[in-house]
């Protein structure tokens, strides 16, 4: 026998939905599987890799090691939430520039780590960077073009004119 | 013919090849829409669940799904003898079942599929599945091959549970041992790794009950997955397509037709509903197909001024339960040897074993990573022992450009001198080796790899990349190609080439790709061949489609042919630019007077110069070059190893897309420093070969907080084979970084670890060793007797030559290379 859905509502990406689901599933298999947003990935769904970050009241979260059901109330933020309107937010239209997502599996889940980064400290060093995207695993880029891609975003959002430099682009002479 | 501009052109005559873009796919990427194989789902799908062997080594001796079919839910279920023809990637080694037939040969060797209407069903009905299994003693690894030639793992082989023996001789190495001043042999081992896509592998497959098969898949290679389905479903080729979904990484691990793609398939067509599967991250690490454990002797001859004289190298692989690529992996690891540093005369003996574990296939470097670590160590100790830097040993005696080497490699472009002078300047190398602190250390390595293989993987005298470009009378271009978009920027090669040659920005062309209903032929995204393959493709067509529109366009310009000029999405006459017109006028003229506007491109490999067999490894149209300096910290007292920086520049020809080239160089450093420090396959050593650690968590790969910062400098000697000169990139720079490692740990501390992962116990038991009086050094001690077959005797062409066997290969001259054997 099916499990009865249990039904919830919250937040997501700003807008307010309800949606019902087998209450075993996880945010992510909720997001995936009963709100069709795929943009959320996964790489191992036991909280090992960080594919799955979402952003829950602000915060990253595993969405594989949260509940569908521990989110009644709560504010969720995805990749699908990042942009405004037709406009990239400066951390995609950096990671597009830089090259920082190269098969773009787990850039969904980078990019909203920076974005919790960057909403709690405007300017990160590059080891405050590394500390905050630890927990998430890629395996095309070796994570350089992905730290300067939210340098440069932080640098935009912060109201500079900030572009890349040439040794990122096309290496050192 | 309108040739304004020449592909072959100066950089300066370039205007779009060569610049940092964006990649066309990237903001689809950044908005989370592009769509990876498990994002796709269909209305009545059904879910489906493999049962994989819990044993090593068994024979299947009755499996009843009675229970299973009876579940409410299970739409079918699949056994070993619903798929009886065997498949296999290489047509030498059909050694494969989509389930499991007579015999289960690794923990994970998948044995029943089931399709129910929900993943949960599908997984409790798996255990309602009773398999009887009669199990066998399990080989282990290598060493346990080739001591138990039975049981045998597989009723093919050369020898027990020996795989593949090969034996190559390349004039007369005793003779150059002989004239050498030093003669230094070395014993090294690599440890096995796997890819870790982030993206676990995931299909999808619908039957129309008009009989058309499709498949969307997560793979490297829609074509040989074609090919597969169509030879294991009994399907004609014309009724099955094969859709290759954007793969969210691969680096080789979707290069094999898997037992998966083949059971959903089936299932679709019994159930007449699509079928999906999505592996676990544990099922990912059973489809492996990665590095081959390798253990590895080398003997070089040199003259005191570090000339070599003569070298022989033995590997001896772990291939695991199947033959996947392994025939290949096996030439690989003893091919390329020979295009860094001049070898006159050259033994190479390579076997393969068949062991009871996760079948090793290509990993990013493909066989090659694993001799550079050792021919790359072994230079390292031949120049301590020379009193020779290095860095100047390893910029003596290079392969000339346009030359061919001693087993008929014929290397073109070679940009490796630069390559070591960047490294070595960039990194302050004078200031630093030989004499940083205790604990900190400086290595040195270089390497090469291919531009794309040779010769296809099945002997066919078609080409290896085909292009259809579609030109619209509203000036818009699609362009249509097989190649597959794997993370590595080929959608935007396409894109990027086709605008060059037609004047156009890359966001102007659509790209259909990896779809084998709608595009040309193009083999896969492996072994470094697609932006010089479909490149050339490209430029072929766009170059006809240039043409064609030249003609038309030039008398409406009242300009000579010789002189229409494709440029800013301008068709103009280079005298007097002015006079123009738009690009999609241009079309138009040529539509009205020529009809729809379409061209095809295709590129074919010339032919290698070797002719014996074993030949078609090796050859490439191009090889690139690269060299590396990296800086380590060891801690004497726990043996970990920090390396905080890496130097490496590439010779990549000619970039295409400068952005994204930076973007391969600086993935494999860390692909390559994972290997280094830490990736291995690991099993338990006892009876049940189980995986030790299949999962992300217990499988260690490189985090943020252990990549090193990496200076790249990019070298571009173009090469006349690559599209606008263009060489590889995505693989080659790993190569060299796992010796500058353990070079650079040699450097800190004076102990030798001759076996990757360089892990801190490694290092800890070798500083115990040296504080002994022992060796110093942490390795394997020796390398068994094999039983060889007689060498293939070939004489280098300095020796006259003709690139035949002159002996050992009578009547094999035709049979060049290993994917035109004979089934056994």
């Amino acid at each position: 026998m099916p499990d009865p859905k249990a039904k919830i509502a919250f937040e997501l990406n700003g807008e307010p939905v309800e949606v019902a689901f087998a209450p075993h599933k996880t945010l992510l298999e909720v997001l995936r599987e009963d709100l069709a947003l795929t943009g959320t990935k996964h790489g191992c769904e036991l909280g090992e890799c960080g594919t799955c970050t979402v952003l829950l009241d602000g915060a990253p979260v595993l969405s594989c090691l949260v509940l569908g059901l521990a989110c009644e109330g709560r504010r969720v933020k995805t990749v699908e939430g990042l942009a405004q309107g037709s406009r990239l937010h400066p951390l995609q239209e950096a990671f597009a520039a830089l090259g920082a997502a190269q098969c773009g599996y787990c850039t969904p889940a980078f990019l909203l780590t920076a974005d919790a980064l960057l909403t709690d400290n405007p300017s990160p060093s590059r080891d405050e960077i590394k500390q905050a995207l630890s927990g998430n695993l890629c395996r095309c880029t070796g994570y350089i073009k992905i730290y300067e891609a939210v340098e440069l975003a932080a640098a935009r959002l912060r109201g500079e004119r900030a572009e890349p430099t040439r040794e990122s682009l096309y290496g050192s002479r | 013919m309108a040739r304004a501009k020449k592909a072959a052109d100066g950089p300066t005559a370039l205007r779009v090849v060569g610049k940092a873009l964006r990649k066309v796919d990237a903001t689809a990427k950044v908005l989370g829409v592009t769509k990876f194989a498990d994002d796709l789902s269909l209305p009545r799908m059904l879910y489906c669940k493999l049962l994989r062997s819990p044993h090593p080594h068994a024979r299947i001796v009755r499996i009843d799904a009675t229970r299973a079919l009876a579940l409410p839910g299970v739409k079918a279920v699949l056994t070993g003898k619903d798929l009886p023809i065997p498949f296999g990637i290489l047509p030498v080694s059909q050694d494969e079942h989509a389930l499991a037939l007579d015999k289960a040969r690794f923990v994970g060797d998948p044995v029943a599929g089931v399709a129910a209407v929900s993943e949960e069903v599908a997984t409790a009905a798996l255990d309602l599945i009773a398999v009887e299994y009669e199990p066998l003693r399990p080989i282990k690894d290598h060493l346990d091959a080739v001591e138990h030639p039975e049981p045998r793992i597989h009723d093919y082989g050369d020898h027990g549970n020996l795989h593949k023996l090969i034996n190559l001789e390349f004039g007369d190495v005793e003779a150059g041992f002989a004239a050498a001043d030093v003669v230094r042999e070395d014993l090294l081992f690599f440890e096995g790794n796997t890819h870790l896509p982030m993206e676990q592998h995931a299909a999808l497959a619908d039957w129309s009950p008009d009989g058309k098969l499709t498949l969307w898949s997560s793979t490297q290679t829609p074509h040989y997955v074609h090919r597969a389905l169509a030879k294991v479903l009994e399907l004609a080729p014309a009724r099955v397509r094969v859709i290759a979904t954007t793969n969210g990484g691969a680096f080789g691990g979707k290069s094999d037709p898997f037992s998966h793609e083949i059971v959903v398939a089936k299932l679709a067509m019994l159930t007449g509903r699509p079928v999906k599967i999505t592996l676990t991250r544990e099922e990912v690490f059973y489809c492996h197909r990665g590095r081959h454990p390798t253990l590895m002797w080398v003997k070089t001859g040199v003259k005191q001024d570090g000339a070599i004289t003569a070298m022989h190298f033995k590997s001896l692989l772990d291939g695991g339960g199947y033959g996947s690529y392994g025939v290949a992996s096996t030439y690989y690891t003893g091919a390329l040897q020979t295009v860094t540093h001049h070898v006159p005369r050259y033994k190479f003996q390579g076997a393969r074993a068949f062991t009871n574990k996760p079948p090793c296939g290509p990993k990013r470097g493909h066989g090659t990573p694993q001799p550079r670590f050792a021919l790359e160590v072994h230079f390292d100790k031949i120049a301590e022992q020379l009193g020779i830097d290095p860095a100047d040993f390893r910029l003596k005696h290079l392969v000339p450009p346009h030359s061919l080497t001693a087993n008929w490699l014929r290397v073109g472009s070679m940009g490796l001198a630069e390559c070591i002078r960047k490294v070595v300047a960039g990194s302050g190398w004078n200031e630093k080796y030989r004499k940083l602190p205790y604990g900190r250390g400086v290595g040195l390595a270089c390497s090469s790899y291919i531009t794309g293989a040779g010769l296809p993987i099945y002997w066919n005298a078609m080409p290896h990349s085909g292009v259809q470009l579609k030109c619209d009378r509203g000036g818009g271009v699609t362009v249509f190609c097989g190649s597959t978009e794997i993370g590595q920027g080929s959608d935007s090669v396409l894109a990027i080439i086709v605008a060059e040659v037609l004047g156009l920005d890359p966001f102007d062309i659509a790209v259909v790709s990896a779809d084998t209903d709608l595009t040309p032929v193009d083999l896969g995204s492996y072994s470094s061949r697609v932006t010089l393959m479909t490149g050339n493709a490209a430029i072929q067509a766009a170059e006809r489609a240039r043409d064609l529109i030249a003609r038309h366009a030039a008398p409406k310009l009242e300009a000579p042919v010789e002189r229409i000029t494709f440029a800013g999405r301008r068709v103009f006459d280079a005298a007097s630019p002015e006079r123009g017109i738009s690009f999609a006028e241009a079309v138009q003229l040529a539509e009205a007077a020529a009809g729809t506007v379409g061209t095809v491109g295709s590129y074919t490999p010339a032919a290698g110069a070797g002719k014996y067999r074993g030949a078609g490894v090796g050859p490439s149209p191009a090889y690139s070059y690269s060299a590396c300096v990296a800086l380590v910290d060891v801690d004497p007292a726990t043996g970990i190893v920090q390396v905080p920086k890496i130097w490496i520049a590439h010779d990549v020809g000619r970039s295409i897309n400068a952005a994204a080239v930076m973007g391969q160089i600086e993935g494999s450093i860390y692909m390559g420093l994972g290997e280094a420090l830490m990736e291995e396959m690991a099993y338990r050593g006892n009876r049940n070969v189980v995986h030790k650690i299949p999962s992300l968590l217990e499988y260690k790969s490189p985090t943020t907080l252990e990549m090193c910062d990496v200076v790249t400098y990019v070298v571009e000697d173009p090469d006349p084979n690559g599209p606008f000169g263009a060489k590889e990139c995505g693989q080659g720079p790993l190569l060299p970084v796992p010796p500058a490692v353990a070079n650079a740990v040699y450097d800190a501390v004076g102990v030798r670890i001759d076996e990757v992962p360089i892990t801190p116990e490694k290092v800890f038991k070798a500083l115990r060793r040296k504080e002994k009086g022992e060796e110093p050094r942490f390795g394997p001690l020796g390398f068994p007797d094999l039983p060889w077959p007689e060498p293939i005797r070939v004489a280098p062409p300095w020796e006259g030559g003709d690139g035949r066997a002159v002996e050992g290969g009578k009547g094999r001259e035709k049979a060049v290379e290993v994917t035109a054997g004979r089934r056994r």
